[in-house]
């Protein structure tokens, strides 16, 4: 039986459509009532919320491991998120009075049990795209129970108990008898850091990834070097980042930095997937690596400006043969993104020793099939690493072979068409192109996010099962640790539903009640996500 | 001399023209150059910087009241600034070690001395609108000297220093031998925050005073009230914020919380100036307060729901007799801003009671006639509270007989309809202040502060005496899409070119310079904890640490 869940008025920031200053802007019409799935964000599969509610003790509710569980203390992952989730939902376990150890009342709900079904919980694994992120959540008394088949779903399933609790009119945590069954729409729901533009600390990395398992995502997509500056500090080549970060000791990721970020994102079920773009965007790399950069050439004489990768060269072959070698150890995902978007051939053109080369080649006057031999050999070296790539979707434009297993990025325009090609082609691809939000307007633009629909496009069957899923990519012009956080959320929480619920969930005024409550949730767990617009959360954010 | 400071590049993020994914913007021209004003933001009206360098030794180095100052120990603001700049510029006073109180050396600058030079310092005054915010600041040996008739003047001038001081490539702080002297070009230069739409803690109220200070602002507009709530805590009418805030104890200010924004607000040099906008943008007013706001009819019945203030009663003046009488206490400025704007007519034209008014007073069917019925006789009220009063300029468009100490304030329109609005109030003798071009909340991609920079105050069709009246602008931030969460990256450093377009001479308008002292400008806010938002691309020495 489905009710709406009482007292979230608690959370939600009213939502008022007052005439303002200057701009009278038609918003939509805005609920006051509140959704009967109450706060949850994404909206999981199935689920079914009865008027029946437990108490929820702080001294004496626990989070335990079921006995049928095949995991148990030493897995890592679930229990970190124990002490995670029992934080967010009573505040900080340090200030955990002693267990009463009283046994549960009537109305009390004493346990959530995590049983991980499945002989091999992966507790040990890295997520990866075929990783089972399934749940089912019953919350009934004697004890809740979280049945997943891996420690991905588990996960998941611990976000969504979390979501389901809420306060009474007295201030006690309180849950409905519920039944989920839930699992992801896509495979791929990610988000794109650029902190190649902007360097990004450690710490904010670290507060996204943390904010992205609030949503669900699950692949940090590194955007880490690019033209402006090259902070991955190499073992290989250290003059990368010491000639091309900002600043070759505070402006760097360490070794350390990085396997930090990567097991935090692990705890999280979250995939790092790092690019390392070539052969545009590498302004940066040049000025570590002699000879790698095309030289430009102004008439018949050197400018002293630099284009993309060198090409013609077999020193660059030997140079990306070494770095790709680290890379693919260094981060242990099973795909690495190579980049290969907007290449300017203008300085390639300029080059004699280019031109010379595209005549022996037979490329004549085309310079993306010089672009094509480039990525070609480049592809050869990267298979000999057993990693799978993910490339932009110029790389499929040119026309360069690639393997089966390759994933093409797709990011221009509205994407659509792209989609229905690439996919035609039989290529696997994730969307990205109406989901740059570091593309800002007035309003309530998460909305446009939330309409997108992924598999709209003209196509079979057999085409749609290729849309492997999205990213919301926040480019870094504008954007470092100042503004990062109020601008990424909850904006690419509409990506977040869009990619993991259902695709009729589409009701944008029962998105909007829930997204409200969803913002403030992550308001109070310290995460200072904007407003969605005009209203309040119970507990605002005290930061500056 | 004129010179390059050295090492401005530390501080500067390099800016990039890339191509960037997507779309490419045809950017301004940016600068790789440091401006030879070094980081200095407003730029102060004359500033000669020479290439010899002095140090300033952390452990030693003070800032002191000059033997002839008419200020002393006792003076707040002066005593609280130096605690402030010193912390600006060395890190916290607390960890000082001992002072060694050896001679400066050769190179070394050991004080700043500050002279209050006017027999009043204006201490323990308020700052007005008339405020001599001036002040000469000369850094050399044995110790710079920073000159000003007013207390006002000198915190202008110690902001001025504190942005004089660079590292060298040694880390040792350091600054060059200077002579300025400045003054503000207009003489009201505001911010105006909107804790209606969202409830804003006043934790960052403080934090936007304390970088409007950085910014050489000295208006805070409180826009407190409005439709979505009404957060003020009036001690006349308690039901107001018990009734119309978003929570009665959690979302609201106290009459503390009040005088901590205004004392903090006045020992920076800030007015606090309250905005109560009647007789439209109140419907939480009448959660708290019967038969305040005119009932809407559908038909021949009241619909249940409520339009702007219900002009047609007396006991809406008696109501507002005693809460402008409260107010006018609690807010010591001279001037309330009264609103005024964008009243809607047709929840009073659908009230028959309202209809026989009309007919009674002979207004026909002008429903702005009833509405300056109503202005009029709140000034009246207003008038007997000794304050001048600021409106939105839809009271002076609907012929409302107003004080000729009234400030209007433009908000309106296009660039040609705001300059031609400016035209015709200050023909008609009235004082202005513009928003139009600076409404911050409206967000665009790209450096769109370029655009807030470039607008001009004074550019209309006018004689002296009309430009003259042109007392200032405000930057505004209406509170739809921000709170807490994303108030200060969205404000700053988007206001401070609004502060420097208000500050500095009307022929500081090159756009490279700008960027460049701009960019050091806002890494130096980020420095004192404020997560100013980046230009473009780009980076700071000290980066930003917070979420």
């Amino acid at each position: 039986m489905f009710i709406t869940v009482k007292l979230t008025v608690l959370l939600l920031g009213l939502s008022f459509c007052y005439g303002r200053r200057r701009y009278h802007f038609d918003e939509e019409p805005q609920p006051v009532r509140a959704s009967k799935y109450g706060s949850l964000w994404p909206l999981p599969q199935a689920v079914k919320i009865s008027e029946q509610s437990f108490k929820l003790i702080k001294n004496s509710f626990a989070i335990v491991d079921s006995k049928e569980s095949s995991a148990g203390p030493s897995c890592s992952p679930l229990q970190d998120a124990y002490y995670r989730y029992y934080d967010y939902m009573f505040g900080s376990a340090k200030h955990r009075g002693l267990s009463e150890n009283r046994p549960g009342g009537p109305a009390e709900l004493s346990e959530l049990q995590v049983w991980i079904t499945s002989p091999d919980s992966e507790c040990d694994s890295l997520p990866s795209v075929s990783s089972d992120e399934s749940y089912e959540l019953s919350v009934d008394q004697p004890y809740a129970i979280l049945k997943a088949p891996k420690v991905w779903g588990a996960l998941r399933g611990l976000e969504t108990f979390s979501q389901l609790v809420y306060e009474d009119e007295y201030g006690t945590k309180t849950i409905n008898s519920t039944a989920i069954s839930d699992f992801p729409r896509f495979a791929h729901r990610g988000i794109l850091l650029d902190t190649s533009r902007h360097f990004l600390p450690v710490k904010i990395i670290l507060a996204t990834l943390e904010t992205m398992a609030m949503n669900k995502f699950n692949v940090f997509h590194w955007h880490i070097v690019d033209d402006p500056s090259f902070p991955y500090m190499s073992h290989t080549f250290p003059q990368l980042s010491k000639q091309g970060a900002y600043h070759p000791y505070t402006h760097v990721y360490t070794a350390t930095d990085v396997q930090m970020v990567i097991e935090f994102a692990r705890l999280r079920g979250i995939r790092v997937i790092p690019e390392f773009d070539t052969p545009g965007h590498t302004e940066s790399w040049g000025n570590g690596q002699k000879d790698l950069l095309t030289p430009c050439y102004s008439g018949s004489a050197p400018s002293g400006s630099f284009g993309p990768v060198n090409p013609i060269l077999n020193t660059t072959y030997d140079f990306m043969n070494k770095l790709f070698q680290e890379i693919s150890t260094v981060f242990p995902d099973a795909y690495i993104h190579l980049g290969g978007d907007e290449v300017d051939f203008s300085c390639w053109k300029s080059n004699p020793d280019i031109q010379k080369f595209m005549d022996q080649q037979g490329f004549g006057k085309d310079y993306s099939k010089l672009e094509s031999f480039y990525i070609q050999r480049l592809l050869d070296i990267v298979t000999t690493t057993k990693k799978g790539y993910m490339v932009w979707q110029e790389v499929f434009d040119n026309g360069v072979k690639l393997k089966p297993d390759t994933v093409v990025h797709v990011w221009i325009n509205d994407g659509s068409n792209e989609i229905g090609k690439v996919t035609a082609a039989g290529y696997a691809t994730i969307l990205s192109a109406p989901w740059y939000l570091d593309y800002i307007s007035y309003g309530q633009d998460w909305k446009n996010y939330y309409k997108v629909e992924p598999l709209n496009f003209n196509g079979t069957e057999a085409q749609k099962k290729l849309v492997v899923g999205g990213e919301a990519c926040l480019w870094g012009e504008y954007v470092d640790a100042t503004n990062l956080t109020p601008r990424l959320w909850p904006r690419a929480s509409a990506v977040a539903e869009r990619l993991w619920s259902s695709k009729d969930v589409t009701d944008i005024n029962d998105a909007f009640s829930r997204l409200s409550m969803h913002r403030c949730r992550m308001v109070e767990r310290g995460i200072p996500a904007e407003p969605l617009v005009t209203g309040y959360c119970t507990h605002e954010y005290r930061g500056i």
